[in-house]
This record gives C-alpha cells, structure tokens and sequence, in this order.
C-alpha cells in the first residue's frame, strides 16, 4: 500500500557556514515535526558531519533522515548529493575532503560547528566548507554515482551557484536524478519554464529554522527508506513525485 | 583589430590547433557565470574567463564570439578544447588574472592608431 510523505531534502544545519547558528540538531528535528515533515535531508555545503545528531535528534519524532552533502563543484555549481545511509556519507566526504582546499576562517565565513544530538558544541570543522572542490561537475556526478547517491542539481531558478548560472545551460546527457527548485519560484511557475527531461523536486534550501518546510515535495512511497525516495524521484516502480 | 594581432601583442597561449585568427575582435566580455554570457555578451567579443568547462565553448559559438582566453594559467579540459577544434572557436590562454588581460585589452582595442 502506497502512501504520501512531505520531504524536504535540502536543509543546512550550524555546519554550514553561512546558516544560522539555531540550526541544531534538536531544533531543526522539533521545526520539522511542527512542520509535519516526514522526510528530512541534510545537506551542509561539501560536509556531512552534523547528520550523525540530526539521526539522533529526529528518532523521537520518527522522522526520516536522508544523510547528504550539497557539492560545490569547480565551476561553483551546487549539487546535492543522498545517500542511502550514513556510511556512504561519510564515504563521499572523505573523497570531497581530498578535493577541497582551503581553512576556514569564521571571522570572514562563519562558524562551522559540529553538534551533537543534545545541541551541544563537539568541534569546529577547520576546512574551508563554503569554498569550491577541484572536482569539475562531470566528476563529481560520478563520484555521488559510484558511492550509491543520488545527485540533484540544486536551485535551478538562481543565477549563483546554480548549474544553469555557472554554466549557461545543461550540458546534454548529465546523468542528473533531477533538478531542484528553490522556493523562490513558484513551483507550477517553475514546471513551464524548465521543461527538461529530468524530474523536477522543490526543496527549502534551509539555513534558518523558519525556513524549514517553506516548501516541500510530495513523494507516492511504501515506506520511509531511501530505495523508496529514489523510485519517487525518478518516477519507478509505481512510486512517483505528486506535486 | 584582428584576433592575431591581439594574439601576438598579449603573447597568449593557443590550445587550438590549424584555427583561422584572422577574424576581427570587435571588443572584449569578461564573466565567469555562462548565464551572464549567453545575456550580454555581443558578436565578435574576445571572452576572458576562468572557467573551463566543455560548455564554454557552446556559449562561444551561441554569440559568434571572436574567441576565448582561458586566465591564470588553467588548462581546458580535453573535452573542451577538443570542441573548440570542432565548432572552430579559438581558444587561447595567458598567465595573466582576468583583470590584468582585461586592462591589456581594454587597452589595445581602444589605442589610437
């Protein structure tokens, strides 16, 4: 029997430099649930550190956590790259981390904090999150490929950072699992204007509490596992995306 | 001004093979976000970016630009410079930053002869 879930797979936390510093574990778990969100991605720029407390945190309210890290490739496009589970998260991260030059400085950028599930301070990450890899986007999709993610092209609809800014227009046969809109555009708005051949997903791109769940998507799934989102997302299987 | 001109008075880099330069420059664009690019840039301009992405060349053919300067050094991609050959879209390089060819440019496409 298939069901409907609200899932917002894009959400920063403390880690990311430039997101507010309420964004702790507990606190964006307890603003999902106030959201009614039942799927939850996190997603900080090129590191998953602070999902182990966001699995934690969210395990009281059984939401689901979707372990990811949003890429920033060498042109300065933003990818964001799921995983199935923890373990290839962090598998991903250390590839990022060999590819990404430069120290924080939190000054300049801002705080990089690791959190636990209790919101307490564990550490400052050292390296320069908000920077780009040296890994162009072609190599990047295959690295978020070979370690079993899932790869979404983020925000669209922006002119920084975005696939279509950096680069003008998307190169043709990207294995892209879909493309994200930001909710600065209308979602139905967004459907008539980037009429591509991938799926289209429409995410908060969290970086303060109350952005959380601004939008969401609406995904037809079994079960609250991420085989599950993947059918939803690229339209397998039955499974599909509803909005 | 003809692209050799430029080429041989900026001593730039040509990663294009057997391409024609004679072709006339009618001024210079530098950006780095192709979206940019594709809105502003005008026919004939020499295009100075940092970016090496296969796309480059695309954009370049998309607004009959003159040709591109790779800054700093960066090597195109393979990909990239082997389309460049394809679509016969010059693509040049400089050990200069982006703002120091630009003045180079800027200066050249604009002296009094």
């Amino acid at each position: 029997m298939l069901k409907v879930v609200r899932a917002d797979l894009h959400i920063h936390t403390c880690l990311s430099p430039c997101a507010d510093l309420s964004m702790s574990p507990r606190r964006i778990a307890a603003q999902a649930k106030e959201k009614s969100i039942e799927i939850i991605g996190i997603s900080d720029h090129n590191s998953a550190e602070n999902v182990p407390a966001l699995i934690e945190a969210a395990r009281p309210y059984s939401i689901k956590v979707i372990p990811g890290i949003e890429v920033t490739t060498k042109e300065e496009v933003h990818l964001l790259a799921l995983f199935a589970n923890l373990e290839l998260a962090i598998n991903f991260q250390e590839e990022i981390y060999t590819h990404l030059p430069g120290e924080n400085d939190p000054n300049l950028f801002g705080w990089q904090i690791v959190a636990n599930e209790k919101d307490e301070v564990l550490d400052f990450n050292p390296r320069l999150l908000l920077g780009a890899t040296t890994l162009s986007l072609e190599e990047t999709i295959d690295l978020i490929h070979a370690g079993g993610g899932l790869v979404i092209a983020s925000h669209i609809d922006r002119e920084g950072f975005s696939l279509l800014g950096q680069l003008g227009f998307i190169p043709f046969g990207l294995p892209l699992d879909a493309l994200e809109i930001s909710p600065r555009l209308n979602f139905e708005e967004a459907k008539k204007r980037f009429n591509y051949d991938y799926p289209l997903v429409t995410f908060s791109d969290a970086h303060k509490l109350e952005e959380i769940g601004t939008v969401t998507t609406s995904l037809l799934v079994k079960d609250l596992v991420f085989e599950e989102i993947a059918l939803a997302i690229k339209g397998q299987a039955g499974r599909r995306i509803l909005n | 001004m003809l692209l050799q001109e430029i080429v041989r008075h900026l001593n730039l880099n040509i990663f294009t093979a057997n391409l024609n330069l004679e072709v006339e420059v009618t001024g210079g664009y530098t950006s780095d976000l192709l979206s940019d690019v594709i809105a502003n840039a005008q026919e004939g301009n020499l295009w100075i970016t940092l970016q090496v992405h296969p796309n480059v060349v695309a954009v370049g053919k998309l607004k009959d630009l003159a040709g591109i300067i790779l800054v700093n050094n960066r090597q195109p991609e393979e990909e990239t410079r082997r389309k460049a050959e394809e679509e016969n879209l010059p693509l040049l390089g400089t050990k200069e930053n982006a703002f120091i060819i630009s003045g180079k440019l800027y200066a050249l496409l604009t002296q009094k002869t």
